[in-house]
């Protein structure tokens, strides 16, 4: 089926006063290109600089400067197009996007209007309940970002800041394939963990190399496409959704009032969850595109693509495939542990020649569990994937329980130190001798002959028993034991 | 004076003969070209004069030519198109726009001609951002033509873009001058002056470092007294640099040792498309002079066809500004040169160009501009282009069948100062001859030819295959020889 010919599940129509809505939806995401120089400069492109120190006599367009392409930028965009499964375009052309901005100096933005690098591509985006679809990507090219005007340091001037100038962006154009805001946040959730596998995006919002332009329009459901607003730069994945949700009702409410809605550029405000009319289509500017004549056409020969291609590292979709099939993993367990690539390596390598489902559940529940409550990032974690391993070890051959586990894995976690040295010097030891244990129980059905009557008829009351030798020894008993000897003990009927 | 006058008398070759053979030091050449720049300040050929700077490189040009060390052109004493950016000195592109500008970085050109042992005496008038054919819209004013018509004082122009360039040769202001050529800013005023300009293919010189025009059409090239001049300098400017990628990597060739190797088994086309209506019969007549002089040299002559000559210069007048609206868009008050205050943002950006641009700068951003418009792209911006690559196959047509073409450069000979400032469209025909070769990226050399009536240089063009310049060089410097072309204007300036 053509996927944008693909209607809303009923549950995501939105319910107007007239009758049902469905939003469509279609995102241009403009990632920074991972380099260590921008585009056309050999100027750093380091985070947090001093104002205007990563800025080169390019960047700054001072008369008779030419850019240079970047070769590093052109194969990380050819990777990203290789990691979108897209088409890969051997010859691309660099244009200029003309207009008068105070942070941008040239007067026009190098970009690829008519022959972008990247052509047609797809991702799958992960859903709840284990939905999955496909998202077209109409193209993705490169161009330069441009400055920052810095309005808070004069009180009636404005300064600019140019280190960002220059910096190469993948601006990555999907088809107009979404119908909800949850599936346009797990579109750019996937995007961003495909371009962090690739490593050509860090794909961090907060700093602005990772964001978003939505285009969101409403329609009776799988009816004509409406007329669409463009919201300008969101630049966090619960923006996207709040803007996306007020837009869409905004339009609605237009419509069923016997509005119509007019094509602009609209602003999002994360303090009032809003939108807001930037620009409309009459006040849209002329870019006047042109192919850029400082730059000639950039060819690109068949082996540079098959040698990039052959670089790739495994993917998201493969990974999740692949730890189904070696790990068993359920397609939940995956798709988590997939969604950040440095989680799936450390899941295998605590997975390595332990029981898997074991592994998976210590690392997605008890790992991130406390990682997220200490607001630790996988880099950070006191527990390295060896030492939680070790942990796993020292349960499976019974030298603690589960139980036990969970103290020990916390202390691990505060103190940074290997789990059999905490074993040990806590005396965690699971206690494994019968005779131990016999005279555990033993004291316990002394104490509780009521109990030892009772237990004849309500057979649920023998975890009560265990409870009581536990306790006794501190929970060190080993729990399989105390069942087995407590059998034999007291008569227990069976629970059918 | 009387040594002076031998001085300047000397060629490039000459001089730097001398200077190798230490007849003749770097410091009395330059202090006579200061002289010379001096008394002829009224010409208005340099908008800058560096005579201490020019000194200081004359003085360290001497000690290395006393050590029998220097490079090709050691001690030889230059001058520099206002369009090129000079480290630490003032570089405006005679735009008031760039209002004491002074770039922190050397051009690509000039810097290797420094490299090579040049003396900068100063920094030469020119057409507001190239964008001229008479050196009449500079910021600085006007610059005067050293030739006058016989019993005439009307002052005439030089010339355009590269007007103080070719003022300042034609004058003896020194010994040679780099200029730019877009559309035949180096050709004409060339022509104009009974100076040699040469147009190297589009890609031979690197553009890094040169206020841009028309990006895709500049490109740099000297204007000198001789053919062999203009070959010894072009071997300097000339080169690969990775900052400019539309420049080429291939290796330069010796141009100097080019010349002398004749003519004969060359085949001169010419392009019966050049003979256009209401051309002076003057210059026809040079026209076939020229092709007689080579054909006498034992060079074949072949009648070829251009067929889309004649939408060449519409076609220019389309993609240069085009060019030009984007490459000026960052003259814009925020960063350097002239700001005009306003009550916001907008209002500073238009006070600044309304201000900082001239007429003839703004009529081109505005055409620029409103070709590429949208609704406008294909019919004009696009179709040009489509021009473009008809003008380019039209000249490999041509050039399956002969080695160089022979037509004139100019259509007419120097005009006075003011006769067309006020008619855009016929200073625009003076590029008739001219925008084909940059169209078509193709090397291109004015010859001095012959005097027309009134006692003023008329010039011959001959057009080559990309990166042919030494067949191009080898056949100047045959017509050069024929031509004999010795006069000179009286230095009426110096009075």
């Amino acid at each position: 089926m053509d996927i944008g010919k693909r209607v809303a599940r009923e549950e995501d129509w939105i319910q107007g006063a007239t009758g049902d809505w469905e939003i469509v939806l279609g995102l241009e995401v403009h990632a920074q290109i991972t380099s260590k120089a921008k585009l056309f400069s050999g100027s750093s492109t380091e985070f947090g600089a001093e104002q205007n120190t990563h800025v080169s006599l390019v960047d700054a367009a001072l008369p008779g400067m030419l850019p240079v392409i970047n070769r590093v930028c052109v194969e990380q965009a050819v990777k990203t197009g290789l990691g979108l499964r897209a088409q890969i375009n051997l010859r691309s052309v660099f244009d200029r996007k003309n207009y008068f901005y105070p942070d941008l100096p040239q007067g026009y933005q190098i970009s690829q209007f008519k022959h972008p690098i990247v052509g047609e591509g797809e991702i799958e985006i992960d859903l709840p309940e284990e939905r999955v679809e496909k998202i077209g990507i109409e193209r993705l090219h490169m161009e330069q970002d441009a400055g920052k005007s810095v309005h808070d340091m004069h009180p009636t001037m404005s300064h600019v800041d140019l280190n960002r100038s220059g910096v190469a962006l993948m601006e990555i154009v999907s088809r107009p394939d979404m119908r909800s805001a949850e599936e346009a946040q797990a579109y750019v959730r996937k995007l961003r963990t495909i371009l962090r596998y690739l490593g050509t995006c860090d794909g961090n919002m907060e700093q602005g190399s990772l964001r978003a332009d939505v285009n969101v329009s409403v329609r009776r459901p799988g009816g004509e496409l409406g007329t669409r607003c463009e919201i300008k730069n969101v630049n966090s994945i619960r923006f996207i959704g709040q803007a996306i949700e007020h837009e869409a009702r905004r339009q609605i409410e237009i419509l069923e009032d016997g509005g119509k809605i007019d094509q602009e550029t609209r602003l999002f405000d994360p303090k009032t969850g809003e939108t807001r009319s930037m620009r409309s289509k009459e006040e849209a500017h002329d870019y006047r595109y042109f192919p850029d004549p400082d730059l000639l056409p950039l060819e690109l020969q068949q082996e540079d693509v098959d040698r990039i291609a052959a670089s790739l590292p495994e993917l998201p979709d493969e990974k999740k495939e692949r730890l189904m099939t070696d790990y068993g993993l359920s397609a939940y367990d995956a798709t988590v542990l997939v969604s950040d690539g440095a989680r799936a390596d450390f899941f295998e390598e605590v997975a390595k020649g332990r029981d898997p489902k074991l592994a998976v559940n210590w690392v997605n529940g008890d790992l991130f569990g406390a990682l997220n409550r200490e607001g630790h990032s996988l880099e950070a974690s006191p527990v390295s994937a060896k030492q939680l391993g070790e942990l796993l070890d020292l349960i499976s051959d019974n030298t603690i329980s589960g139980r036990i586990a969970k103290d020990v894995f916390d202390s691990m976690y505060k103190t940074g130190r290997n789990a059999i040295e905490i074993v040990e010097k806590e005396g965690l030891r699971q206690v494994t001798d019968t005779g131990a244990i016999e005279a555990a129980i033993d004291e316990v059905i002394a104490a509780n002959p009521d109990k030892v009557e009772q237990v004849k008829t309500k057979p649920k009351l023998a975890g009560w028993f265990v409870g009581q030798v536990m306790k006794a020894t501190s929970g060190k008993a080993n729990p399989q034991l105390v069942n087995e000897i407590l059998a034999k003990k007291i008569d227990i009927p069976s629970e059918d | 004076m009387a040594k002076n006058d031998e001085l300047i008398g000397l060629t490039l070759a000459e001089a730097r003969d001398k200077l190798k053979a230490k007849e003749i030091t770097s410091a009395e050449l330059t202090d006579a070209y200061i002289s010379e720049m001096e008394a002829g300040r009224d010409l208005n050929a340099y908008v800058l004069e560096t005579a201490e700077q020019a000194r200081e490189m004359a003085k360290a040009s001497d000690a290395k030519l006393a050590k029998g060390e220097g490079g090709a052109i050691e001690g030889v004493p230059l001058g520099i198109k206002d369009l090129f950016c000079t480290k630490d000195v003032r570089s405006t592109a005679c735009s008031h726009i760039l209002d004491g500008f002074t770039p922190p970085y050397e051009s690509t050109v000039t810097s290797q001609l420094w490299r090579d042992g040049a003396v900068m005496l100063g920094k030469l008038n020119n057409d507001e951002f190239a964008m001229g054919s008479s050196n009449e819209t500079s910021f600085y004013g006007p610059v005067t033509n050293p030739w006058r018509r016989e019993g005439d004082d009307t002052k005439l122009v030089p010339g355009g873009s590269s007007g103080g360039s070719s003022a300042a040769v034609a004058a003896k202001l020194c010994l040679g001058a780099t200029a730019t050529d877009t559309g035949g800013s180096i050709r004409q005023p060339a022509a104009f002056t009974g100076t040699v300009g040469m147009k190297p293919t589009y890609g031979r010189c690197s553009r890094w470092g040169i206020v841009a025009f028309a990006s895709s059409l500049d490109q740099a090239g000297p204007i000198t007294r001789d053919v062999r001049d203009a070959a010894i300098m072009l071997k300097s400017m000339a080169g690969h640099d990775p900052q400019d990628t539309t420049s080429v990597d291939r290796p330069v060739p010796d141009y100097e040792a080019a010349l002398g190797q004749g003519v004969k088994g060359l085949t001169v086309g010419i392009p019966k498309e050049y003979r256009v209506d209401g051309m002076p019969e003057e210059i026809d007549t040079l026209w076939s002079q020229g092709v007689e002089w080579l054909k006498a040299a034992g060079a074949n002559i072949k009648e070829v066809s251009l067929p889309h000559t004649k939408y060449a210069l519409p076609a220019y007048y389309i993609v240069a500004p085009a060019e030009a609206s984007s490459n000026l868009a960052r003259y814009d008050g925020v960063r350097y040169g002239l700001r005009v205050e306003g009550k916001d943002i907008t209002e500073m950006y238009e006070n600044t160009r309304a201000e900082g641009f001239g007429d003839e700068v703004r009529r081109r951003v505005l055409i620029g501009t409103y070709v590429l418009s949208a609704g406008y792209y294909d019919a004009y911006y696009l179709k040009a282009q489509k021009v473009r690559s008809l003008i380019a196959h039209d000249f490999r047509q041509a050039f399956s069948e002969v080695d160089v073409l022979l037509t004139p450069t100019a259509p007419s000979a120097a005009f006075g100062i003011g006769e067309k400032s006020d008619d855009p469209l016929s200073m625009y025909l003076n590029d008739v001859f001219t925008v084909t070769v940059n169209l078509a990226g193709l090397p291109g050399i004015s010859v001095p030819a012959g005097l027309s009536k009134e006692g003023l240089p008329l010039g011959l063009q001959l057009i080559g295959r990309g990166f042919d310049e030494e067949t191009l060089f080898r056949t100047a410097h045959k017509l050069e020889e024929a031509a004999q072309f010795t006069a000179a204007p009286e230095a009426w300036w110096r009075s």
